[in-house]
């Protein structure tokens, strides 16, 4: 099954690359629907409070304790679906600029995101570390060839940039692994299984140290403070569609390592090193929130505020509670979601008027007030609006925050009023005020494009109201985590936040 | 006055070298009794034949082999104790054999330069000079490069499989001897080759007698120059152990030279871009395999009792050759430099898998060694070499090869499929995961990080980050830069000479990327060194 996943669209996109460049996005987003269907077959046969399923283990490079293992837990159910579900969108969203001249083609634009999809599936499914690291490493080749082939002027420059952080990330990684080796050979036959790695006996200094290079690697995939400098210009020289893959998916693996990775086999380095964590988390927060505000391009500013989101996310995976950690799983579902709809609509009126610079805009309301509306409902779920998707795990995150220190809440918390003026603020610039003559004629989304945002918006609005199944999902696999790293939710005598009604009954329900 | 008594030779096991040296010395009558328009077909032949005829012999060997001792290495020591024919020796064997048959593969290659090799066709005609153009006009060829091939790959076989000092410095000459001679006889830039020649073979003629001084001092030492004895000496202790170290030192820089390490890689970046990119292709990947073989026998087998002695000697020359390759590799502005440079650093990557040596006892059940390690990464580095100067030959303006970075800019667009395979080449060389260099790395920095050489392993992760950044740059320039106007190469056609080699090289890099299992077996299988 997961194998089906995974390699379904790695052939697709072999196929697309040889068959005739005018089949390329017909047979793309075949493979792309085909592998939503494996990933929503996959999830109905999922059971909840199962622990790992769907597992597969075979034994691939004998001499290194090396196996090609998948399995899905919850944390890599949601992600799977959010994978399979952001990639047609994509490519239903960058149908007609992928055929750019300028750029690699249509066919190269296709072939590169089903190989990255494919490997970005393997990353959340492996349950072996060198498999982990493989396709981990393998996805920036995918990644670096889509931000530098397609996109504006100096994506070159940019492509460069991000495969650089990225790699040096992952050599850093490569040392850690290295490291798990040693230490699980000093203890008997070397494995690099998930399962046999989180049994071994790590030392107090060898875990820290191990622990180090995975957070470091995932702190600048996430990304976080300090090691973001890419994440900006990434986002604005390459197309929304590629910066959808990059910030929604890729970028995920990063949290979803430091869940899986960090917490899973470092609990005793991950609690030691929580304060240094969670201080850059709310520096994050902060820091993306306020250069956001101060972005005059578009796809900058929406790079910007996933800085501030990562620096949630983070913040309440290290809370280490269990509101902590099932909000940043949703948090990761969520914040896909809401930033890839931010995304492509951003992309739109890139597409229109040529420019993503705020200050040559204006006005775009009433000569296109369904992008309007739409971009407008995408930003009031990025700034956590009540009712919307990404409240409900912000409020989480929130209220292990407050659990951890009054005061890590308090900073915290500004982060959601910084956002308020990022977004609304944007959204006035952008697209209220007088109708300059050069925008009457813009013409409104037509139903390919709505086709392609009506998805994350549903999902914005049913999981505002009805975040259970994610939760359903999201809570045994904490619950495991946490118990696996040996804490215990403090006593119910904590009420530091006004208990909102409505995500306090969700928590209560579960 | 002793008896005269009758050397015992192993026939059957030492085939591969009796049949390469046979070959090449059939070659020589080749070029001494056939006319010279009709050299060219047999020299081939006779080269190819050999080579495959010596892989087959090897793999024969291989499969006969009997167990040493007590079972702890498989193999013989032949030829009355100086060629040793062991697991590891073999395994290296079949691998120069492989380079040797794409380097000759690529040294028959005539349809890039319109019809004639790309060796001068009169190396003894000035340059410039009227007997120059009539020597091209002529079409004349210097067939001569086939056997001195096979002497040079002859040579590299004795190298690793050497069993004492002077065997190996025999071995090391008549390794090197022919590619000196081979570097000098570039068709195009042959001031630049013949600078090359000589200074290749000035500085090694000077290590060869650094290496010879460490022999002699080595066996004023141990009283012996077979390694076997080298080692009972060591274990056993004396007095003398100053002797002893300055003999290691010695030695080593003869064969830190030849694998092109700091402080002594100066004439890798000259030598690998003045030769004939057949030869350079060659001679990256067989004398780096040669060496490395050597070096391991000699540190394992001889000084092994004295690890403590030459791993931290060996551990500072890795960083700072590591370090130095990939530093400098960043400022080159021409492809062949830019590749010299990167295998610098890749040597520098091998040595640190040669200092994860590890006593038997303390490796786990499961676990390779760094012997096993080392032999692996060869062969991974091996392939992207010889396939990445492949593909540097083919790719040509008016004036021969453009090895100019900034002719290579937009090649992703004109030719996808040869720039595909350079980045492929490259990745690899960067050891990004699926590709056989990453497979490789990760098994030499394992090693280093299991003897305890964290401080070894880290400089090197520094170095593959700066590595990976000339890498990456050259990959932009073939496929997002546009070229700039009079300075564009075009991909030749090529025969299926060049053709076949890259393909070959591309499948083992891949290959050996995700399954490396069976090749990682046939390593471990290789066994351990005959002590």
């Amino acid at each position: 099954m997961l194998s089906t996943l995974i390699w379904l669209p790695l052939v697709g996109a072999i196929v697309v690359a040889v068959a005739p460049a005018t089949l390329s996005k017909l047979l793309g987003m075949g493979v792309a629907a085909a592998t939503l269907v494996v990933g929503i077959v996959a999830a109905f046969s999922y059971q909840v409070d199962d622990g790992m399923q769907l597992t597969e283990t075979y034994t691939w490079i004998e001499a290194f304790g090396v196996h090609y293992a998948l399995g899905l837990d919850g944390l890599g159910l949601l992600m799977v679906l959010l994978t399979v579900a952001l990639v047609p969108l994509v490519l239903a969203a960058e149908w007609f600029t992928a055929d750019d001249t300028d750029g690699g083609g249509a066919r190269a634009f296709v072939a590169w995101t089903l190989a990255l999809e494919s490997l970005s599936l393997a990353v959340f499914c492996a349950t072996d570390v060198f498999l982990f690291y493989v396709v981990f490493e393998a996805t920036l080749i995918p990644a670096y060839f889509l931000v530098g082939g397609f996109g504006r002027a100096g994506r070159g420059a940019a492509a460069m940039k991000f495969l650089m952080f990225q790699l040096a990330g992952g050599l850093v990684l490569l040392a850690s692994v290295i490291g798990l080796y040693v230490v699980s050979a000093e203890q008997g036959e070397p494995s690099y299984l998930l399962s046999d790695l989180a049994a071994l006996d790590i030392g107090t200094n060898a875990g820290r140290w191990l622990f180090a290079g995975f957070f470091i690697a995932f702190a600048i995939k996430a990304p976080l403070f300090p090691l973001h400098t890419w994440l900006a210009d990434t986002t604005e020289k390459a197309t929304p569609g590629t910066s959808v893959l990059l910030v929604c998916v890729l970028d995920k693996i990063g949290t979803f390592g430091m869940l899986r990775f960090c917490l899973g086999i470092f609990p005793e380095a991950s609690e030691w090193a929580t304060p240094v964590v969670i201080t850059l988390a709310l520096i994050s927060i902060v820091y993306g929130a306020l250069v956001a505000i101060g972005q005059d391009d578009v796809l900058r500013l929406i790079g910007l505020t996933s800085l501030s989101h990562f620096g949630f996310i983070t913040l309440g995976i290290f809370a280490m509670t269990s509101q902590g950690s099932s909000g940043a799983v949703l948090y990761m579902v969520n914040h896909g979601i809401g930033t890839a709809a931010l995304f492509l609509i951003a992309g739109y009126v890139l597409h229109r008027r040529g420019t993503t610079l705020i200050s040559e805009m204006g006005g775009l309301e009433k000569a296109t007030p369904v992008l309007a509306g739409l971009f407008l409902v995408a930003g009031l779920a990025t700034l956590g609006l009540p009712g919307l998707s990404p409240f409900v795990s912000e409020f989480l995150v929130l209220v292990s925050a407050f659990d951890y220190a009054w005061y890590v809440g308090a900073i915290a918390v500004t982060g959601i009023v910084l956002a308020a003026i990022y977004v609304l603020w944007m959204y006035q610039r952008t697209m209220t005020g007088p109708t300059p003559p050069e925008v009457e004629g813009t013409t409104d989304l037509d139903v390919r494009e709505i086709g392609a945002v009506a998805p994350l918006m549903a999902a914005l609005l049913l999981f505002g109201f009805y975040p259970a199944p994610l939760l359903d999902v999201a809570n045994p696999f904490t619950d495991d985590l946490l118990a696996h790293v040996g804490v215990e939710d403090d006593g119910p005598d904590v009420p530091a936040v006004d208990p909102d009604h409505e995500a306090g009954t969700e928590e209560e329900a579960h | 006055m002793p008896e005269f008594s009758k050397p015992s030779i192993e026939y059957f096991e030492l085939l591969p070298l009796l049949i390469v040296f046979g070959a090449a010395c059939l070659g020589v009558l080749v070029e001494a009794f056939l006319p010279r328009e009709r050299r060219r077909i047999p020299q081939v032949l006779v080269t190819v034949g050999g080579l495959v005829a010596g892989l087959a012999a090897t793999i024969w060997v291989a499969t006969d082999v009997e167990e040493h001792a007590d079972g702890a290495a498989r193999g013989l020591v032949g030829a009355e104790g100086s060629v040793i024919v062991d697991g590891p020796t073999l395994y290296l064997w079949g691998l120069i054999l492989v380079f040797g048959i794409l380097g000759a593969a690529l040294f028959a290659e005539r349809r890039l330069e319109g019809g004639l090799s790309s060796f001068a066709g009169q190396a003894a005609a000035l340059p410039g000079t009227e007997a120059e153009r009539q020597a091209a006009t002529k079409g004349l060829d210097h067939t001569e490069v086939y056997p001195l091939l096979l002497f040079a790959i002859g040579g590299m076989l004795l190298f690793p499989a050497s069993g004492d000092l002077l065997t190996m410095f025999v071995a090391l000459e008549v390794l090197s001897l022919p590619l000196y001679l081979l570097c000098g006889l570039a068709r195009r830039r042959r001031l630049l080759s013949q600078e090359a020649a000589l200074k290749y073979f000035l500085l090694g003629a000077f290590s060869s007698a650094f290496f010879l001084y460490g022999a002699a001092l080595v066996y004023g030492y141990a009283g012996s120059v077979s390694f076997a004895g080298v080692d009972k000496a060591v274990r056993a202790g004396s007095a003398d152990h100053g002797l002893l170290l300055a003999g290691i030192a010695l030695l080593a820089v003869g064969l830190l030279f030849k694998v092109g390490a700091a402080p002594f890689q100066a004439w890798t970046p000259d030598v690998y871009q003045g030769a004939p990119t057949a030869v350079t292709a060659f001679m990256s990947a067989a004398t780096k395999v040669a060496a490395f073989g050597a070096l391991l026998r000699l540190f394992y087998v001889a000084f092994g009792a004295e690890r403590w002695s030459w791993q931290p000697m060996l551990a500072v020359v890795a960083i700072a050759t590591m370090l130095l390759g990939a530093v400098l590799a960043i400022v080159q502005t021409d492809v062949k430099r830019m590749l010299a440079y990167s295998a610098v650093a890749h040597t520098g990557f091998l040595l640190t898998g040669v200092i994860g040596a590890q006593g038997a006892g303390d490796l786990a059940e499961g676990q390779y060694s760094s012997l096993e390690g080392v032999l692996f990464y060869l062969t991974t580095y091996g392939f992207a070499s010889v396939g990445a100067f492949a593909l540097v030959t083919v790719v040509r303006d008016a004036g021969g090869e453009a090895t100019g970075t900034a002719a290579w800019a937009g090649l992703g667009k004109r030719s996808p499929l040869v720039a595909g395979a350079f980045a492929f080449f490259l990745l690899s060389m960067a050891g990004i995961p699926l590709t056989s260099g990453f497979v490789g790395k990760w098994a030499v920095f394992t090693s280093a990080m299991s003897a305890g050489f964290w401080w070894v392993v880290l400089p090197a992760i520094v170095s593959s980050v700066i590595a990976v950044f000339f890498y990456i740059r050259h990959i932009r320039v073939m496929f997002f830069n546009e070229p700039e106007p009079g300075e564009t190469a075009a991909v030749s056609e090529a025969s299926l000479l060049t053709v076949g080699t890259v393909a070959v090289c591309l499948a083992a890099t891949v290959v050996l990327g995700v399954v490396p299992g069976p090749v990682l077996d046939l390593v471990v299988g290789a066994g351990d060194f005959i002590r």
